[in-house]
């Protein structure tokens, strides 16, 4: 049996004196889509954060592909990896942002084309090809030559979709990437993601897109105060939600 | 003011006023290229993680921003002899003039690194590049081009202040003017034509800078 996309066994995070993560476990099989939701503040974004350790954790594990982030255990003590080993690690998984994060000073295309050359040590021309049918395939081809100061909301979340997707990660993740949007803007943004389910990729979303998460997951985990309220099949949880804290939260949602 | 003016003089010794612009002109260039490097340095020094980096970098900054350029330029050519480093005029003028505008530079990329979106940084990382290779890909081409303006302004003021390398007799534009004013007393023209030299200069540069910033500038 081969070993779980995403593997988190008893992940604790704090900053400072304030314990964000107080033991998540959650294990993810190759082709899952599973929806983080919950109350800001009840640590999902810190959670999809510690899976790229763009956050540091500081006790339990989390795994992609049976390969722990981070850490390692040398002579019964938890050492960081090196920078290299953690940027290796990184490129296992793909991230798209909240608010996008395109490097302003590349075009779109460039945008895509870096990690494909500088870190998938691609040849030009070859990266130019892929970045290109990556654009092609968020409907962003025509505009590969702009900038991203030169494109709405939704244009440059689109590329920056195809810049993390064109990796070719084991892992997407997705934080919050409809959330800084105008409303017009969401749909052709969520049709991308509906897309890549389609085409079977594994992801991690965190989303205030209740039906969104309803339709396209296959889990969804409630987020309470640092740890994992509910989680179940999305019928169940939005449904028939079972705690009284779960089912506030859909009503404030509007689900 | 009954005065007859004669630039003959003037005019005999313009190819050294020429030669002496030259010279500032090298002298700025070097020495805000080299003053770069110590600032984006001194600037994540500012910047570190690590306290004592944080002391040494701002030590470094208001020491050098704190003492007239005058008195450094003076040090550096007649005292460090004493502790046995000897350089030449030319060579102690730039590493003062590149140590001092180094700490200008320095508050004026800190301050453009601060301003960068940490999104920024971190889409870098996601990609699977390094810390290293994030800020050379990424933040410092970013922050160079959003400080681009000041960098011009720092450039300019760098260039005027060449003027005080007379002070150790470098060879450059207010050296020559001193010179000719001495040798013929034409005191008027001469400090006139090196004024409007400088003004000249400035303005060249001032237009040049304007359509690098306008080639570089991130298009929105």
């Amino acid at each position: 049996m081969t070993a779980p996309v995403l593997e988190i066994r008893n992940l604790h995070k704090r900053f400072g004196q304030v314990e964000v993560l107080k033991g998540i476990d959650l294990t993810m099989q190759m082709g899952d889509v599973v929806s983080l939701i919950g109350s800001s503040g009840s640590g999902k974004t810190t959670l999809l954060r510690c899976v790229n350790l763009l956050e540091d954790y500081e006790e339990g594990m989390v795994a992609v592909a049976g390969e722990q982030i981070g850490y390692t255990e040398r002579n019964g003590r938890r050492v960081r990896l090196r920078e290299r080993e953690i940027a290796r690690q990184r490129a296992m998984t793909g991230m798209a942002f909240q608010h996008f994060n395109l490097f302003p000073h590349m075009s779109a295309i460039r945008n895509v084309m870096l990690g494909l050359v500088k870190t998938r040590k691609m040849a030009k021309d070859e990266a130019y090809a892929t970045a290109e049918s990556w654009l092609e395939r968020v409907g962003m081809a025509d505009r590969k030559d702009h900038y991203p100061g030169q494109l709405s909301g939704g244009q440059q979340q689109r590329v920056a979709i195809a810049r993390a997707i064109a990796m070719n990660p084991q892992l997407m993740l997705f934080d919050e990437v409809t959330s800084a949007l105008d409303p017009e803007l969401v749909s052709e943004v969520l049709a991308v993601i509906k897309g890549l389910v389609a085409d079977g990729m594994t992801m991690l979303l965190v989303t205030h897109e209740m039906q969104f998460a309803h339709d396209v997951s296959n889990k969804v985990v409630f987020m309470q105060d640092g740890r994992i309220g509910e989680e179940g099949p999305p019928d169940q949880l939005f449904y028939n939600p079972k705690s009284e804290r779960l089912a506030a939260f859909l009503k404030s949602s509007k689900f | 003011m009954d005065y007859d003016f004669n630039f003959a003089a003037v005019w005999r010794d313009f190819d050294l006023l020429l030669s002496g612009l030259g010279l500032g002109l090298f002298l700025a260039v070097v020495s805000i290229a080299i003053g770069c490097l110590i600032g984006l340095l001194a600037a994540f020094g500012m910047l570190s993680r690590h306290s004592p980096v944080r002391w040494v970098s701002t030590a470094y900054v208001s020491a050098i921003r704190n003492t007239p350029i005058l008195v450094l330029i003076l040090f550096t050519y007649f005292a460090l002899p004493q502790f046995g480093l000897r350089l030449g005029k030319i060579e102690s003028f730039i590493v003062t003039l590149a140590i001092y505008s180094g700490a200008y530079l320095t508050e004026v990329f800190r301050s453009g690194l601060v301003a960068l979106p940490t999104g920024l940084r971190e889409a870098g990382l996601t990609i699977g590049l390094t810390e290293f290779r994030t800020k050379i890909l990424i933040t410092i081409p970013v922050m160079f081009r959003n400080v681009l303006p000041a960098l011009g302004n720092n450039f300019i003021s760098l260039f005027k202040d060449t003027s005080l390398a007379a002070a150790i007799a470098v060879p450059e534009l207010t050296f020559y003017a001193r010179k000719i004013n001495v040798e013929t007393f034409r005191v008027i023209e001469t400090w006139l034509v090196a004024s409007l030299m400088y003004v000249l200069a400035c303005s060249i540069i001032a237009a040049l800078l304007r359509q690098v910033e306008a080639r570089l500038a991130i298009p929105r």
